[in-house]
This record gives structure tokens, sequence and C-alpha cells, in this order.
């Protein structure tokens, strides 16, 4: 095990599946000499060169239209988008043709594309460049949804979506790039999607955290057992597409309290979603309504307070947990 | 960029010569298959057995044959939801096409598809978009493919002169110069954009030169005469794919009958349709061949009757293919192996949560089957037969 920093993991990803596979090819925004906004393409450029690591123009739609039509025909991009929002601005090719395309030709044609794009607040960068869009993404059949919280879940997993043919969207987290984990060795590290994480054990709560409200749900899980002698079990679905289901309700089976903490909106998100499924497979088994902590109804606001409250805390998980016991 | 456009358009001697009478016929015959898959269609639709929007190519078919003519087998071709002739033209069955308008399941998207969604892998005719623009970005993309792993192939890309409007426009042609990627695109300028006439949606009516500010330079031809836009389109690949310049025709021609079905063409008159029937692509380029002596008297009518009888054949196999099956409902959302096993999917059509275990298995019998697509690169580059393998 090497301790690295979740964007050197998802470097390390890029560099080992340049190396493997010669049809593996980067495309973006700053990519190249500027070594990406995040620094997350450091040195790629120079190892690899630019044929396979090309800066683009600032053209979101067609950078991922060119990276399907690519896929369609024996490549596989990496296309980087600066952030969630901007993918906006491809929403067109990613939804009408990223996500169609093997369907509606009735299956005569692939599109193995990873499209990675940062999300998240706290470093107060106003409505146009903080947003959680999860949720969004995880509406669309045709594509798949990763949520990669830790430095070993970023490599495992990125690697895992270059090699899979289907379009997958890449979802890191600005907040999470500099932090440190442990990441196995070895150019196999493979994350499968559909295959949960327990952060930690625990037989009173069930709480899911997605992107990095994963890691605020454990810390929450250590206060919740400090402080109320309440043993929270976090789970961490790394993928959304396809969604580990089974992992969650058997837990929630166990526990029979449910949390489910996401950065986004509420409204029609990834927890208003996965309420319903639990609601449907697991309703018997619950003691009380499922809880969810979402980030605020709002357009993220820039001043440090209002966004620092607009985005849900540890305090706030701690609380939701307890209010799933208040009439046991 | 403007002696380029002197030099290969607005100079040249017309008429162009014909090809080989050969050639000459089968072009001729192209022409009239298309238009007359494309009349039938309209009784079909008229009588509700195509759904959705049915958009018709008639007046088209010498933008149509000229640039698909000027394709090699290897090279692609990306289209827009006016496709059914690029299908035809680049060899697809009309049975497949007519039964994909029809919703079949011997259509060649199998029914998922429609009318504005045609798709033909093995011959390299990358569909069938719905999105105006859609589908620059995408050619460029295989372009890219192309040009990164040093296949001998270029790309036509076509759309409409509406689509000249999109930001996709500019962003591709600025990337294509860019990259110095071996495509052409074509606006087929039909003088609408949906009812909204040239003059009213584009500052810039004189399209082929829309693209010059993007590195793109451009050619002109007249899409109402085959030969021409044969000619035209020939060079423009020929410079994409040796010279690795992007180039931009314009191909100018009127479509017959209304933007789709359901156009009670108010934008314009009577008068305007008729004086654009009186250049019919076909019937000028028939007359031409009888009076070249390439075609003999009659030879036009026999003609007429093969492909009109090819065309009823391909109606009653649409008709006698079944509809796709209930249980194919959920077939290609996803490509199934080793990382995507299965997914949920709450489904009331199936009474319960659509499970993974279920696409577990099928990936599992798919997987118990050797994939024989995944083509080595270096094999292909020197492999002629590599041509048609796809993708």
């Amino acid at each position: 095990m090497a301790v690295m920093r979740y964007r050197e993991a998802l470097n390390e990803a890029l560099r080992e599946e340049l190396a493997r596979d010669e049809t593996v090819m980067l495309m973006g925004e700053d990519i190249g000499i500027f070594q990406g906004a995040f620094k997350v393409t450091a040195g790629l450029l120079e190892e690899f060169g630019e044929r396979r690591v090309r800066d683009t123009p600032i053209s979101e739609n067609t950078i991922v239209g060119m990276g399907v039509g690519a896929a369609m025909t024996g490549l596989r991009p990496v296309v980087e988008l600066m952030t969630i929002n901007f993918s906006l601005l491809a929403l067109d090719q990613i939804i009408n043709s990223a996500a169609h395309i093997p369907y509606m030709f009735g299956g005569q044609a692939r599109v193995p594309l990873v499209i990675r794009m940062p999300q998240g607040a706290g470093h107060q960068l106003g409505p146009t460049h903080s947003h959680c869009l999860e949720a969004m993404y995880l509406q669309v059949p045709g594509l798949l949804v990763a949520t990669p919280a830790t430095a070993a879940d970023a490599k495992g997993l990125l690697k895992a979506a270059i090699r899979d043919d289907n379009p997958v969207i890449f979802i890191e987290h600005e907040s999470l790039y500099g932090q440190r984990g442990e990441v196995p060795d070895g150019p196999d590290h493979l994350v499968p999607f559909g295959s949960a994480a327990i952060r930690r054990p625990g037989d009173d709560v069930t709480i899911v955290g997605i992107s990095r409200m994963a890691m605020t749900a454990q810390r929450a899980a250590e206060a919740l057992a400090s402080e109320h002698g309440i043993e929270a079990e976090v789970i961490d679905p790394r993928t959304l597409r396809p969604l580990d289901l089974d992992t969650i309700c058997a837990s929630v089976r166990r526990t029979n309290h449910c949390v489910i903490v996401e950065e986004g909106w509420p409204h029609g998100g990834v927890g208003a979603n996965l309420s319903a499924l639990i609601t449907e497979q697991a309703f018997d088994f619950l003691d009380a309504p499922i809880a969810r902590v979402t980030g605020a109804d709002v357009p993220m606001p820039y001043s440090k307070p209002l966004e620092q409250i607009a985005f849900p805390h540890e305090a706030q998980v701690v609380t939701a947990a307890l209010s799933t016991f208040r009439d046991v | 960029m403007a002696e380029r456009v002197a030099e290969t358009s607005a100079d040249a001697e017309r008429p162009r010569p014909l090809p080989d009478p050969d050639t000459a016929r089968e072009w001729l015959r192209a022409m009239l298959l298309i238009r007359r898959f494309e009349e039938r269609a309209g009784e079909l639709y008229a009588k509700a057995l195509v759904g959705g929007f049915l958009h018709l190519a008639i007046g088209e078919e010498a933008a149509i044959v000229g640039a698909v003519r000027a394709l090699r087998e290897r090279d692609y071709l990306i289209s827009t939801y006016r496709s059914h002739g690029h299908a035809l033209a680049r060899g697809t069955e009309p049975e497949r096409v007519m039964a994909e308008l029809m919703g079949r399941e011997g259509g060649v998207c199998r029914g998922r598809g429609g009318s504005m969604h045609i798709f033909d892998g093995e011959r390299r005719f990358l569909g069938g978009y719905g999105i105006v623009g859609g589908n620059l970005p995408l050619g460029a993309g295989v372009a890219l493919a192309s040009d990164y792993l040093e296949r001998d192939e270029a790309t036509l890309c076509v759309f409409g002169d509406g689509a000249s409007n999109q930001g996709t426009f500019g962003e591709t042609m600025n990337l294509a110069a860019l990259w110095r990627l071996p495509i052409v695109f074509m606006v087929t300028n039909n003088q609408f954009g949906m009812g909204t006439a040239l003059a009213r949606h584009s500052a810039v009516t004189d399209l082929m030169r829309k693209g010059e500010g993007f590195g793109v330079p451009g050619m002109r031809c007249d899409g109402m005469d085959v030969v021409d836009t044969h000619a035209v389109v020939t060079e423009a690949l020929r410079i994409a794919r040796e010279q690795r310049e992007p180039m931009l025709i314009e191909a100018v021609t009127y479509r017959f009958r209304g933007h789709s079905m359901a156009d009670p063409e108010e934008y314009r008159t009577r008068e305007q349709v008729a004086e654009w029937r009186k250049r019919d692509p076909i019937d000028r380029y028939a007359d031409r061949l009888e009076s070249e002596g390439v075609l003999e008297p009659g030879a036009r009518e026999a003609l007429d009757i093969a492909v009109t009888a090819e065309i009823e054949r391909a109606v009653e196999f649409a008709e006698a293919s079944p509809f796709p099956a209930p249980e194919t409902l959920y077939d290609n959302v996803y490509v199934l192996g080793d990382q995507v096993r299965g997914w949920y999917s709450v489904d009331a059509r199936a009474g319960e949560v659509h499970r993974g275990e279920d696409e577990r298995a099928l990936a599992e019998r798919e997987r118990a089957v050797p994939d024989s697509s995944d083509g080595d690169v270096e094999e292909e580059k020197n492999d002629p037969e590599g041509a048609r393998r796809w993708p």
C-alpha cells in the first residue's frame, strides 16, 4: 500500500491505462501544458506526447461529441471537463449521443468513453462552479456514474471506467483532490462498478454517503459512537449506476434505520431515489422514516458563511441519525 | 482559400463530363431508388404505418448520390434525421430501412431508432441523428480516430443549412482545422431551416464561406447535378485525406416536399416549388444520359419499373417483419461485461424491480461467445479486408 493524494491516484490511473492501451487518449481544456486545472494530468503530456494527451479549445459540447465519435470507431477517449457545471454545455452530446447511441442503433455501436469532471462546494466559487449534479446523470439510462470518495477508489474506479465499454460519467470532488489515502500497489488495482464499500461496520443505523459525503458520514459515525453510543454502518455506494442496492438493503434490514447524505439538491436527488428503492425493497424492516441530509435548495452562494451552511456537515448527519431513533 | 474555390468549382467546365456509362447509369438508378423509396414511405406515413416524424429527401437525390459515390468503402459517412437516402446510397438494403421506418425487428436498428436514426455500421454509415448540428462533433471524432490510428479513411459529415447556426458548427470547424482531421463537411443547402428561409436564419447566406473564419475553406457544388456534386466532393475528400485540410462544401439544392410530413408549407409559394421542380435532379440527369447516348430509349422506364418493384419488395419485407418483442425492451441499454453485470430499474412493465442478476446471467452467456470485434490496430492498417470491418 502506498499513501497518496486523490489527485495522484487519478494521475496514476491515467498513466497506467495510457501505458497499457494504445487506444486510450486524453482530451480536455488545459490538461496538457497547464497540466489540468486541478493538476490531475500533471506530467502526462510530457510522458505520452501531443497525440495522446490533447489540449482542446473551450468547446465542451464538441469535445465530448468528438470523444463519442472516436469511441464509436476504435478509441477509448478520456475527456476532462473542468467542472460539472461546465458539463451542462455538453449535455446534448452526453445524453442524446453517448447514452443513446448503443440503444437507438440497435446495439451496432459502442461508446467506451469516460468523461471526468469535479464537483462540489467549499471553495467559494459561487453558483456556476460548485454544484453537485450526480443526480441528474443518475437519471439517464445508458450512462454509468461513478463518485469516488477515496484515493483507492479514485484509482480503481477510473481504471475500471476506462476499460469498460459503456460511457461513464466519472465525478470527482474538488475538496477531495488533496486528501491522502492508502492505495493498493500495482497496475491491477481495479474497483468493479456496482460494488458498494462498507466504510465502517455498525448495527444501529445505516448511513449512505455519496461522493465526499461518504467521508462526512464517516466522521459523523465516529461522533455518534463516542457521544451517543450509536454504532452506525457507513456505506459508500461508489457507483450510482450500476447501484449496489443489495449491500444497502442488507444493511438496512439489519439496522432498521437509514440516513442518506448527499451534497446535491434535495428534489429528485440521489437520496430521493435511493429512499424510494429502499422503501420498495425493505419497508417492513424500517423502524423510522428514512432521513435525508442534502445540500440546501438554493444555487450555491459565494459568501463563505452562506456557502458553509448550504452543504451538509457532520453535525447535521448526527442530528438526522438521532432523529430516526426519536420514537423508539 | 479563394483560389481553391475558384479553381475547383466556379471555373470548372460545365456541364462536367459524365463518368463511364455503367457508372453513369448506376447513379441514375441510385437516385431513382431513393425517390421511389421516399414516395412510398410518404404513402405509408399517410396510412399511419410509419410513425413519428418523416423527413423526405425528394429533390435532394443528386446531393446524396453524388456525395456518397465519392466515398470509398473504407470512408465514413455521418448524416442527419433526413438520412434514408444516405443509407440507401451506401448500400443498405431498402428492406431494412423500410422495416426501421415501420418500427420492426427486421429494421436496420431493430426498430429502436426509426426514420431519424438510421445506422449501418457494416457499411460505415454512422447515422442518422435527430439533433440539428449534433452529428458534427461526432463526425470530427470519427475523423480523429482515423487520424490517431493512422487508418487511411476520411469522413463525410452531412448536415443542413439550419445546422450551420448551431454552436457545434463553429466549434467543430475550429477543432477539425486545428487538428488537421481528414473530414469533409457538406452543408446541404435546401433553402430552409425547417420553415425558415435561409436569408431569415443566416446572416451569411453564402454558406460555403461560413467556415473560413474557423480555418475551413469552402467549395460549392450544384446539388441538383449528381456529376458536379460527385466531382466537388471527390476533390474535397482528396484534399482532406492528402493535405489534412478539412473542407466545407455547400451543395445548393431544394427539397420538393415539406420539412417533414407534418408541414403545411405556408412559408413558400407553389410557384417557387414549381420553379425548382423544373430542375429535378433525376429528370434532368436522365435527359442528359439519353441525349449523350448513355441511356437507350425506354431504358429509363424499365429502370423505374425495376426500382419500383424493389421498393415493393421492401414494403412486403417490412410488413412481414415482426414488431420487437416486449422482452427485448432493455436490449443494448448497456454493454454487459465484467464491469456492468446489471443495474436496477424500477419497472412497472415487469411488475417488479428489474434486477441486475438477470443481466448477470445474460452477460455470462455473452462472454462464453468469443468476441471477434476486437480488431488489432496494426493488422487493420495493412488489411484490405479491414475496410469492411466494424468498427
